[in-house]
């Protein structure tokens, strides 16, 4: 079985992220650039899947340079290769042409599953399996709180607003999985040495032929605007009567 | 004026579900709103009254079984057919689990551009303009989408404006469903019965709890406080991982954004990706312990405390305050 992982550098969520007021783009040096925690629970998916059966397992990434840094950690957590879509005028693509390259790149790779995480941190679309699996025209089962892999299908639970649901799709499928399933591990002192040999192919737009160009209809940012940061109020230490004014603050400010 | 699609999704028991006025009224802003759904059979006739009190000046209803089984293939089948029949400007969606699934599968099928979680939506002259709040709500970004239609998914409780009540046209449709392309729904367990308290998106008052409230029975004072206030309660990450809440009760960077008039926070620690899902409320309450407590950092009025001290304290002097009640 051949397993693709969707994984994407983001900045970190512990650091200040920062947009560019000019081009409404993430601003890259504005904190540390790590992978996405819910990619790795995605790449932890297959990888657990690869532990007791035939598996190869391949980190597939869109992203600018530094992401090759990122693609390394995914080759010392276990993944067998990488695939890194680098192409400088991929800057600011939009949801829509990314789901299109990186649909191209998946048909070029070839895939029985695609895994990826439920939204990625930085853009917080959603979107991107659902957009990717319409492409390719494959089953997508989304959101899978748990995943159990078969030779022929992918089964797992799947919760929403509405309630929780067991599904299945035949592969091939794309799904996504969500900060519920298994937590990461980490790369060992073993892994992080074999990554170094490990493949990592790097394609461009060009390697991915008319698939993969833009859309004439495109999303456009028109305006950019930062809000200022909030700042602390009254801070008391209770001394036996903290309930008593938080209520007389609440009224004051007609909240009850 | 152009036709607007909006995706209706409807629970188990078949009622319109809770994103349903907000996007109607927000259509109806933009041009024609035509409410799109698949349904089961036989919700025809009680569904297209309740569409149409909340705004809908058309219906347009797939009736099938096939809601139960296929995972969302009949409702982008339905969006398809309805983007077909009615050459629509702009389509829709809650930005829910399932609206933006079906919105992003519905783009890639008919070509439409894709702007996601909105927080306002305005027509300008030939376009349509969608608001995110970015970050936490740190940036404010305006987009458009040129060249075509746009698929737009609406953040839940993001938008006030209702439609005017009108007597829907409804116009049933005949879904051609292809399952082999489809993910099967083997079962399905609904939410336990739904509380009397708000829904977290879009309350007025939000009630959140952290690891600081120790135990799944000790979590109980949370949804005291809310009740004493008439709010919704939510959670930190670490308390739904602790299992003293539902998953759906998450606020913060992976769990739900809220933006209340009111948002009081008993035994968190405001970290980054807690306070990315709240820090735009009017007015932020937190009681905590630890003084040194992030959360500190942006709440009007802090108390460093013990909640099980103060916050028993804070619901009798609320019970004193409305008097009779
Ligand atoms: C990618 C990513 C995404 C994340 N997404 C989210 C998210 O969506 N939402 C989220 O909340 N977190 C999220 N987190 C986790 C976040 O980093 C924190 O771990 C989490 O918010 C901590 O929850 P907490 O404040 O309840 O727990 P803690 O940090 O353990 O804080 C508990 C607090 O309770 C106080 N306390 C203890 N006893 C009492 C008492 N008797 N009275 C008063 N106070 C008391 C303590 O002083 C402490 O400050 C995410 C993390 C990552 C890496
Ligand atoms: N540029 C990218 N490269 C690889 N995978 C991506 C990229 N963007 C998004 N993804 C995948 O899609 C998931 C959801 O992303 P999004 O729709 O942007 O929230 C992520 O968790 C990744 O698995």
């Amino acid at each position: 079985m051949k397993i693709v992982v969707l994984v994407k550098q983001v900045p970190d969520t512990w650091g200040a992220r920062r947009l560019n007021l000019d081009t409404g783009w993430l601003d890259r040096g504005g904190s540390e650039a790590v992978i996405d925690e819910i990619d790795e629970r995605a790449l932890e998916a297959a990888l657990a899947y690869q532990d007791s059966n035939d598996a190869e397992v391949v980190a597939l990434t869109m992203g600018p340079d530094s992401a090759k840094d990122m693609l390394r950690k995914s080759l010392a957590m276990g993944a067998d290769s990488a695939v890194h879509i680098l192409d400088s005028r991929l800057a600011g693509a939009d949801l829509a042409w990314t789901a299109r390259v990186i649909a191209a790149a998946l048909t070029k790779l070839g895939y029985d599953l695609v895994i990826a995480g439920n939204e990625s941190t930085d853009g917080r679309g959603g979107v991107l399996p659902a957009l990717v699996a319409e492409h390719l025209g494959v089953p997508l089962a989304s959101y899978l709180d748990s995943v159990a892999i078969t030779a022929d299908s992918i089964a797992g639970e799947r919760s929403t607003e509405l309630g929780t649901m067991s599904v299945r799709a035949p592969l091939p499928a794309v799904i996504s999985v969500t900060e519920r399933t298994a937590e990461a591990r980490f790369p060992n002192f073993k892994g992080i040495l074999r990554a170094k040999k490990k493949p990592v192919t790097v394609w461009s737009l060009d390697d991915l032929g008319a698939d993969a160009a833009a859309s004439p209809v495109r999303s456009v940012v028109l305006a950019t605007s930062e809000r200022p940061a909030r700042s602390a109020g009254t801070q008391i230490v209770d001394d036996g009567t903290a309930g008593v004014e938080l209520a007389e603050f609440l009224a004051a400010r007609h909240l009850i | 004026m152009s036709n607007v699609l909006v995706l209706i999704e409807t629970a188990p028991d078949g009622s319109v579900g809770a994103s349903a006025a907000m996007l109607l009224g927000a259509a109806s802003r933009l041009g024609t709103p035509v409410a799109v759904l698949a349904a089961a059979p036989g919700s025809a006739a009680a569904l297209a009254e309740s569409l149409g009190s909340l705004g809908a000046e058309r219906v347009y209803l797939a009736e099938t079984d096939s809601v139960s089984s296929l995972l969302l293939t009949p409702q982008v089948a339905a969006l398809a057919a309805a983007f077909t029949a009615l050459e629509p400007s702009a389509i829709l969606v809650a930005n829910s689990i399932d609206g933006r699934e079906a919105g992003a599968r519905l783009a890639v099928r008919v070509g439409a551009g894709l702007l996601v979680d909105a927080v306002d939506v305005r027509a300008e002259a030939d376009r349509i303009v969608a608001s995110h709040s970015v970050f936490g709500g740190s940036y404010t970004v305006e987009s458009t989408v040129e060249g075509g239609p746009v698929v737009i998914t609406v953040r839940q409780g993001a938008m006030d404006g209702r439609a005017e009540a009108k007597v829907a046209v409804v116009e049933s449709i005949t879904l051609d469903i292809d399952a082999t392309g489809s993910t099967v729904i083997e079962s399905m367990r609904p939410l336990p019965a739904a509380s009397d308290r708000p829904d977290l998106r879009g309350a007025a008052t939000v009630v959140s709890g952290g690891r600081g409230l120790q135990s799944k029975e000790k979590f109980v004072l949370v949804e005291q406080l809310a009740d004493a206030l008439g709010a919704a309660v939510g959670a930190s990450r670490a308390a739904v991982d602790a299992g003293y809440v539902p998953q759906t009760s998450q606020v913060g960077q992976t769990g739900v954004t809220v933006s209340p008039q009111l948002y009081i926070a008993l035994g968190i620690s405001g970290a980054i990706q807690h306070r990315a899902g709240m820090q735009t409320a009017k007015t932020i309450v937190a009681i905590n312990t630890d003084a040194d407590a992030p959360i500190f950092e942006i709440a009007d009025f802090g108390i460093v405390g013990d909640v099980f001290t103060v916050v028993p304290q804070l619901i009798d002097a609320i019970g004193k305050r409305s008097g009779t009640s």
